[in-house]
């Protein structure tokens, strides 16, 4: 049931057609994880909160500091030194106190990542490196959940809805890290990449739309381009080879 | 009709902040030599030992060289070859 409060507060999207009270009590129902506390998980659980998801289990093992403050909005000069995750659960909660939020300070590991993931119905990838993003990918494989891997780089994003064994996994995509560089960012690139995976979340629990499945979004803010490339499932690939 | 190369814009110091340059018909590593020649050490960025660099995907239109014919894929006259380095930044 939703109460007095929850029916004005998600009044609005629950204009929206193909949404009404229905939908609404699907979100109120679900459970999420997402994955980091910063640039891309900051946008990302702030929009799902407000939009009524009912339990976001969020995860970062770091503390915010100066230099993360022009795209982390969920932390200010206050909490510079505390734990990322505590800090967003202070201002999820604020924002949005019909929901539960809870906060874990582990890093993700091979070890740790099926408990942290839990009983979510979905993994948002906000994680600033490969090799976790590699680890959730084969959390969400073995979980038989998708996952929305989103990242950025100045400002340039990239965002795919991967679900196994629907679609290509996130190794199929991208099949090696990077090399490792302290990157260059300005706060609204998360923001735009972050809100388009927070949709794509709420989209999959509410059931409406159409996924970004099977193609790579590709955005250049700096000339406002947004293309899509098909990704296509590697059949010796290491990580999701085994479910198909 | 010629073959239109995207450019990142982590390369683009490489190509005199140009986001598109223009290719050449023939295969993708042809190509990447062809890039090399006009804009010096673009080539290093990309390839290594005549291989695409695992961490950089390359398009052909809409389509990953990978699944494709990779390095040999043969670059036509009217296509787009969109380069696309995984970025890991969040």
């Amino acid at each position: 049931m939703l109460s007095e409060r929850e029916l004005e507060r998600y009044k609005r999207q629950m204009m929206m057609q193909g949404w009404g009270e229905d939908t609404q009590r699907k979100l109120k129902r679900s459970t999420v994880f997402v994955a980091g506390a910063g640039g891309l998980g900051s946008p990302v659980s702030i929009y799902l909160a407000v939009a009524g998801i009912n339990h976001i289990r969020i995860c970062d093992f770091d503390s915010p500091e100066m230099s993360n403050l022009n795209r982390q909005i969920l932390h200010d000069h206050t909490r510079v030194g505390t734990n990322k995750a505590i800090s967003a659960k202070q201002t999820l909660e604020q924002l949005n106190p019909d929901i539960e939020v809870t906060a874990f300070t582990d890093e993700i590991t091979a070890d740790s990542v099926d408990e942290l993931v839990g009983d979510a119905e979905i993994i948002l990838d906000c994680m600033d490196n490969f090799p976790t993003r590699y680890i959730l990918n084969d959390c969400a494989i073995r979980k038989g959940i998708p996952m929305v891997y989103g990242s950025i780089h100045g400002m340039d994003g990239r965002m795919s809805f991967i679900n196994v064994p629907e679609t290509p996994c996130l190794m199929c995509v991208f099949e090696a890290s990077p090399p490792k560089e302290v990157f260059p960012v300005v706060g609204a690139t998360p923001g735009v990449i972050g809100s388009l995976q927070c949709l794509e979340a709420i989209k999959y629990l509410a059931g409406v739309g159409t996924p970004h499945r099977g193609k790579l979004l590709v955005w250049e803010g700096m000339n406002v381009s947004f293309r899509s490339f098909n990704t296509h499932v590697n059949p010796e690939c290491p990580s999701c080879k085994g479910v198909r | 009709m010629a073959v239109k190369v995207r450019i990142p814009t982590p390369l683009q110091s490489l190509t005199g902040g140009k986001d598109e340059v223009e290719g050449k018909t023939g295969s993708i590593i042809a190509l990447v030599d062809f890039l090399e020649e006009n804009y010096p050490g673009i080539g290093e960025r990309l390839s290594e030992d005549g291989k695409i660099r695992r961490f950089v995907n390359i398009y052909l239109n809409e389509e990953d060289i990978r699944f494709l014919k990779a390095e040999e894929t043969e670059v036509k006259d009217g296509d787009e070859v969109s380069i696309v380095p995984a970025i890991a930044g969040g």
